[in-house]
């Protein structure tokens, strides 16, 4: 070996009292959370019996199978629509939400700001809210589809609009081309394959949420789950869960292999 | 030592120019005036930071200069808003270092965007849409630089030297009255280096266009430009016919 390099650093050092005192203050919090929300491992045990009849009682019935169907279809058609109509929504959100095409950074910051709010209220609470204005039934459902397709699309194509290089952009605009052509010729292609990658996303996430609003009478299968579990046919609503796990499954899939493709 | 052209005939004119950056802390242009005439080609020169790249962008307003005017084509464009500034853009060919396609669109489609400013709109979107004139006008400019046989493939697809050349048919398309190009060839190897620079001042000269081009390659400048414009430090240092210039005596501006 040849001369000394000098004292080799060691190889673990004391944290900083600062991260520290976060760590242990964080591990109080959590210990502290524990008991405040009566976690008892033990009522998991004395719980079991029940769980275990409910189960038991949970062989698929397939009398309803097309009436089901029916409802399944309509809920995939408001997966659909909303999310179809949240996309092409989203795209102008999006333009003002991104920071290099916003006309100044206070229409940025508010329409960044109105997406977000969006994305944070629930999808239960929207659909409640679009029940109260349209009524009960799947018109509510698409709306609420529509906006959390925005909530969602809306952030992450701004995301790519921001990330797109720079230079075509600052070449069309040097040869004289206006602001639309622009981003339709040099800014829309770049951002394209993320785009499809966040719809495709959305597209999953809508079928997922879609399933949830008929529990609260936004349309879908959700009526048919929640009426089978109120009135205990766990049969009806074990097949209804079958079935909505194979739909869901099948349109992952196909999106997975969509996204693969890009 | 500066030169201003007086007469009709003058195809650019910079005066009293100054940009500086983070808030007047750094200096990039002090008080640049120069005149170049329609169909003169001019090499501007100077190590790295001296301005020139800025230069060019201030002419085109893609920076916006602090101080100074800038005439393109007898068209004042400091103060230009709108459409009057992306008419004089339309007339000014922007060739970059990197050549700044659209990798996802075919080349075709990449020389169409050319024609944007004339009015086209979105007509020149995608080659698809393109009244029959433009897309034949598009395949001639492609024809010039020698890679008509290419039209239909993505731009991702091309070599840099590829690449390169089909960002000066998009030039081209502009049907400019002048191009600037920054360090065009500097992203090429030697040899496509030489090759695309051949052609590009070849093509500039036969459709009597005015040239200013930025490098850094001393003999590119003597063998291709007319006059040799030196910055140093944001300033003009030599303003000089390229005739009978030494490559030798260039070199002390890069010391």
């Amino acid at each position: 070996m040849s001369e000394s390099h000098g004292r080799l650093p060691a190889r673990w050092s004391w944290p900083r009292p600062g991260s520290l005192l976060t760590f242990v203050a964080l591990l109080a919090f959590l210990a502290w959370s524990l008991a405040m929300l009566k976690i008892r491992p033990g009522e998991l045990w004395d719980g079991f019996p029940a769980m275990l009849e409910v189960l038991g009682q949970m062989r698929p019935n397939w009398d309803r199978f097309v009436p089901i169907s029916w409802r399944m279809l309509e809920t995939l058609q408001m997966a659909l629509v909303g999310c179809a109509i949240g996309v092409v929504l989203s795209v102008p959100v999006a333009v003002l939400a991104a920071k290099n095409h916003a006309p100044n950074r206070f229409v940025h910051a508010l329409t960044r700001g109105l997406v977000t709010f969006v994305r944070t209220v629930p999808d239960l609470v929207w659909a409640l809210l679009f029940i109260v204005w349209v009524g009960l039934g799947p018109f509510a459902g698409v709306l609420t589809l529509v906006v959390e397709t925005i909530g969602f699309c809306g952030r992450f194509f701004a995301d790519a609009f921001e990330e797109t290089d720079q230079g075509p952009p600052e070449a069309l605009t040097a040869m004289g081309a206006r602001n639309v052509s622009v981003f339709a010729c040099a800014t829309l292609p770049a951002a394209l394959p993320a785009m499809t990658n966040t719809a495709l996303f959305a597209v999953e996430k809508a079928v997922r949420a879609s399933v949830v609003l008929g529990l609260v009478g936004a349309g879908g299968i959700g009526v048919e789950l929640k009426t089978a579990m109120e009135m205990f046919q766990y049969d009806r609503a074990s097949m209804i869960i079958a079935y909505v796990f194979a739909m869901v499954f099948a349109v992952e899939r196909l999106s997975g292999w969509l996204r693969s493709r890009i | 030592m500066t030169a201003i052209a007086v007469g009709a005939d003058i195809a650019l004119a910079v005066r009293g120019l100054r940009k500086s950056f983070q808030g007047g802390r750094v200096p990039v242009l002090q008080d640049v005036t120069l005149s170049i005439r329609s169909g003169e080609r001019v090499a501007l020169l100077g190590a790295n930071g001296c301005g020139k790249s800025t230069l060019l962008r201030c002419m085109l307003r893609l920076i916006e200069p602090d101080a100074g005017t800038v005439d393109i084509g007898g068209v004042q464009v400091t103060g230009l808003r709108g459409r009057g500034l992306r008419r004089v853009r339309a007339r000014v060919g922007l060739v970059f270092q990197k050549h700044n396609l659209v990798p996802r669109l075919s080349v075709l489609t990449n020389v169409l965007h050319g024609a944007l400013a004339r009015g086209l709109s979105f007509r020149v979107w995608r080659q698809s849409w393109a009244p029959a004139a433009e897309r034949e006008r598009a395949l001639t400019c492609l024809d010039m630089v020698g890679l008509a046989h290419l039209a239909d493939r993505r731009a991702g697809q091309l070599s840099g030297g590829q690449s390169q050349r089909v960002a000066i048919a998009r030039a081209l398309m502009q049907q400019p009255t002048t191009i600037l190009a920054d360090e065009p060839v500097a992203s090429l190897d030697p040899v496509a280096a030489d090759e695309v620079m051949e052609m590009f001042c070849r093509l500039v000269g036969q459709q009597g266009l005015t040239l200013v081009f930025v490098s850094h390659n001393l003999e590119h400048a003597v063998r291709y430009a007319d006059r040799l414009i030196a910055l140093r430090a944001g300033r003009i240092e030599r303003d000089v016919p390229a005739t009978g210039v030494q490559i030798e005596e260039l070199r002390g501006l890069y010391e």
